[in-house]
């Protein structure tokens, strides 16, 4: 009574077609990029080492590593990471705790998406307009890390929202019950339980940093600048300083006769790095769900 | 105010945005009794019981007229409303552990309120969870998560939480629903233990709990007031109203 | 030493005075987004707005392809050349990427296995990190040999490579939002259409398509906003004609690299100077609509 009649071989057959043309769709996107990948890792291979990552740029880039684009996009990351983190993690607070669905939430929503929509050149045009020129930072480290953290501010308000609004509602009014303000429920109960978005935020925002050229160019990153080596504080606020991105781009596209290794090498460091941080996400993610507490 | 009447609550009127769910109610609540709260889903029960202690501010578009007076003070016009909230006690439906450790979950609300001496502290999360007879299954163990109770646990814990802050009065929201029945005995035993030192407030959908335990019963359907009076008459054959022994005796609700 | 009640009614007025306080600031958090947005319109806006009030001749400005900026005999600021430009390497990249972008949105959310899910989804995460100066990077050294072979084209820097960079880049968000979207579709759907016996390729295209169509809509609309608005993948592969394309092979210049090529020899206030960033006007108002409308058909999407 349940043999297969025509139709329903077609239909399976259909089925099975169907489940192969999009799984080929989906591997025909992801294999070359590894193949890609690979290429330039073989080709940058001959000058990765940890010396190229310590000591500096030398005769015009020709020669020796990358340390000073290192420490500055260490610099920048971490500024504007100051900066946006705790902006980005109380407007999440605000939206999520302190107001309901109407129509002066949509604007602000609006908002956040609109300013994470926004071109990366035109960030640099407002670093520029608003930082380097109107309050007169000039072009420098302040200002390149300020006009990062607002075209970053996004990402952390989208991860941290989604984080708070995981937690239940029950806590909350349990802790209103017993005449707990809502700031008190926020720091001792929502923010401690939000952490794992939090962080996912923070480490997604570090990342972006990481990889942005656009914004930098005019509002800070140099193409050269000699600073020392292996010192970490090599930088002051108001310096203009180099940019692992920048430093690609620029040996990419206006150094004659480089080693042919060199950009590939800077492409490879750049790329393990914000490769590295998403992935220590993504493990970060998945340890806290583990140690859920309910 | 009448000297015994702890809550005097007058034309209560609650709407949600342009649909109101409470119409106009009045009644007392009188000092150390318990005053049970009946009547089918949709009443305004937990409503009412959020007006008192003013968590209806958290919910949007919602507004309340008329008086709540609470030992002579009106809620609504009240100066300080988390000192009025720790004054109220509040187990809602649903257990609730906070995801803190045990002790913490007790001792959350003296903390907040400025309690920071740890000797405090520790009389203060012993006696409540006694009181709320927990203590003995969890004196072991007062750094385990409040979450990994037990459900009839989580609920002794929210009670445990309740008397943190040495509240005047107790309302109970549907306690039983989610929980066994031993715990539930055990729960009640606690409650006529109360009430000798707090006025308690019984919202509850099982009409004999009412008459296990209330003094007063009050009969509340879709938003308004049918009767209130002493137990034995609301559950007798001539109620004042024949629709309160219509729901009483299962007929409707 | 004060008594304990006595601290305790201290902390208490204190809590109740740092309260307000707290929720202002977290007040001000909040609306900041906003405040940023409207900041970055006012200060580009006010960097161009001198010439953009006095000289520009906007017929020319828009429709003009002659850009020819640092002319020393005759300045011309015709922008239509850029804006085929973006244009075309946006609409050949949508044209790659809707297809493989959704197809596997569909394939992630239907029909793989569990653990294969978890893995292309980190793997599609991955792809979304990579930066942009990086797939630049890539178009120049790998692409642009990779096109000049297999197509034969004399160059390799043009709008198909910037088209594939750019289908690259955005395949990611659709993938994404799309597959939120086929999520989002409600389970009595599928039940109803499974208990009719349908198959799984049945219930995409005749059940689930249709129903998420505005959430894949806004995923693709999402995907243009990020075309349109890249910069470094474009600068570093697009190459640097200023002319209308007339095929897949030839080299363009888009919006977004023109203001980053050429901003740094513009000295500041001059015309060239402003007239980019009335460019930049240009595009912030073009990946501000976009953006609304994905915005406005998700919302429509979540009232279902």
């Amino acid at each position: 009574m349940f043999t297969e009649t025509k139709i329903v071989r077609r239909k399976k057959r259909n089925e099975r077609v169907a489940q192969a043309v999009f799984g080929l769709m989906t591997l025909a996107m992801i294999i070359p990029l590894l193949l890609i990948i690979g290429y330039l890792v073989v080709q940058a291979f001959p000058l990765l080492s940890w010396d190229f990552l310590v000591t500096n740029p030398a005769s015009g880039m020709r020669k020796g590593g990358i340390w000073s684009a290192l420490l500055g996009t260490i610099y920048l990351v971490g500024i504007s990471l100051l900066i946006s983190a705790p902006i980005g993690v109380l407007a999440a607070v605000y939206l999520n705790e302190y107001t309901s669905d109407n129509w002066y939430t949509r604007i602000i929503n609006l908002g956040v998406v609109n300013l994470a929509g926004v071109p990366s050149i035109v960030h640099a045009l407002f670093g520029l307009g608003a930082f380097v020129l109107f309050a007169g930072m000039g072009r420098s480290i302040i200002a390149a890390s300020l006009t990062l953290a607002i075209m970053t501010l996004p990402v952390i308000i989208a991860s941290t929202k989604e984080s708070l609004a995981s937690v239940p509602m029950a806590f909350r009014e349990a802790c209103w019950n017993v005449g707990a303000t809502r700031w008190q429920t926020i720091r001792h109960i929502v923010l401690p339980n939000s952490i794992s978005g939090i962080l996912t935020g923070v480490i997604l925002q570090v990342s972006r940093t990481a990889g942005e050229t656009a914004p930098i160019m005019f509002t800070g990153a140099v193409f050269f600048k000699k600073i020392q080596e292996g010192n970490l504080f090599a930088y002051g606020l108001k310096d203009q300083r180099m940019a692992l991105s920048m430093h690609l781009y620029t040996v990419t596209t206006q150094v004659t006769d480089a080693p042919k290794a060199l950009p590939y090498a800077i492409a490879v460091v750049l790329l393990a790095t914000v490769l590295l941080v998403n992935a220590l996400s993504i493990i970060l993610r998945v340890y806290l769900r583990s140690r859920k507490k309910w | 105010m009448a000297a015994d009447n702890q809550i005097e609550v007058r034309d209560l009127r609650l709407s949600y945005g342009p649909k109101e769910v409470i119409h106009g109610i009045s009644f007392d609540v009188h000092r150390h009794e318990i005053l049970a709260i009946i009547g089918p889903a949709q009443a305004g029960k937990t409503s009412l019981l959020r007006c008192i202690n003013r968590t209806i501010d958290f919910t949007p578009g919602a507004k309340v007229t008329g008086t709540i007076a609470v030992d002579g003070e009106d809620v609504q016009k009240t100066k300080n409303v988390y000192a009025l909230r720790r004054k109220i006690g509040m187990v809602a439906p649903l257990p609730v552990g906070l995801p803190l450790t045990i002790y913490d979950n007790v001792a959350f609300a003296p903390r907040s309120a400025g309690v920071r001496a740890k000797r405090d502290l520790d009389v203060l999360v012993e006696r409540c969870l006694r009181q709320a007879a927990l203590w003995d299954e969890v004196k072991d163990r007062l750094d385990t998560l409040g979450t990994k109770l037990s459900g009839g646990q989580q609920q002794r814990l929210t009670i445990a939480r309740a008397l943190s802050h040495e509240p005047e009065i107790l309302c109970l929201d549907e306690f039983s629903i989610a929980i066994d029945p031993v715990t539930t005995m055990r729960i009640e035993d606690v409650l006529k233990e109360l009430k000798q030192q707090i006025t308690i407030i019984l919202v509850t959908n099982l009409v004999q709990q009412a008459r296990r335990l209330a003094g007063r019963t009050m009969f509340l359907f879709k938003g308004d007031l049918i009767e209130v009076d002493r137990t034995e008459v609301i559950f007798s054959d001539k109620p004042g109203n024949p629709m309160t022994r219509d729901y009483v005796s299962g007929t409707f609700g | 030493m004060a008594s304990p009640r006595l601290s305790v009614e201290l902390r208490q007025r204190w809590q109740r005075l740092s309260e307000p306080v707290i929720e202002w600031t977290i007040r001000l958090c909040g609306i900041s987004a906003i405040v940023f947005v409207f900041g970055i319109f006012f200060f580009v806006f006010r960097e161009g707005a001198g010439f953009l009030f006095k000289e520009l001749d906007l017929k020319q400005f828009l429709f003009s392809t002659e850009w020819y900026p640092t002319s020393q005999s005759n300045v011309r600021y015709g922008v239509l050349a850029l804006i085929v430009g973006t244009f075309s390497v946006t609409v050949l990249a949508m044209l790659i990427a809707v297809p493989f972008g959704l197809g596997a949105a569909i394939y992630v959310s239907e029909f793989c296995g569990n653990r294969t899910r978890e893995t292309l989804k980190i793997v599609i995460e991955m792809l979304a990190a990579i930066p942009s100066v990086v797939w630049g990077f890539i178009g120049l050294s790998v692409m642009n040999p990779v096109i000049q072979n297999v197509f034969h084209a004399p160059v390799g820097l043009n709008v198909m490579n910037g088209a594939i960079l750019l289908a690259l880049m955005s395949v990611p968000i659709m993938v994404s939002i799309g597959e939120d979207s086929l999520k989002a579709v409600p389970d009595s759907y599928r039940e109803a259409a499974l208990a009719l016996g349908a198959t799984r390729w049945q219930l995409v295209y005749r059940v689930l398509v249709p129903a998420a169509k505005n959430g894949l809509l806004a995923a693709v609309l999402l995907g243009v906003g990020r075309a349109v608005g890249e910069t470094m993948a474009v600068l570093m592969a697009t190459g640097h004609a200023v002319n209308i394309p007339h095929s897949v092979f030839d080299p363009v210049r888009t919006l977004t690299a023109t203001i980053a090529a050429e901003l740094g020899e513009a000295s500041v206030g001059s015309d060239h100077y402003q007239v980019l960033f009335i460019i930049g006007i240009l595009l912030f108002s073009m990946t501000f609509v976009v953006n609304l409308a994905a915005d406005l058909i998700v919302k429509g999407v979540r009232k279902q």
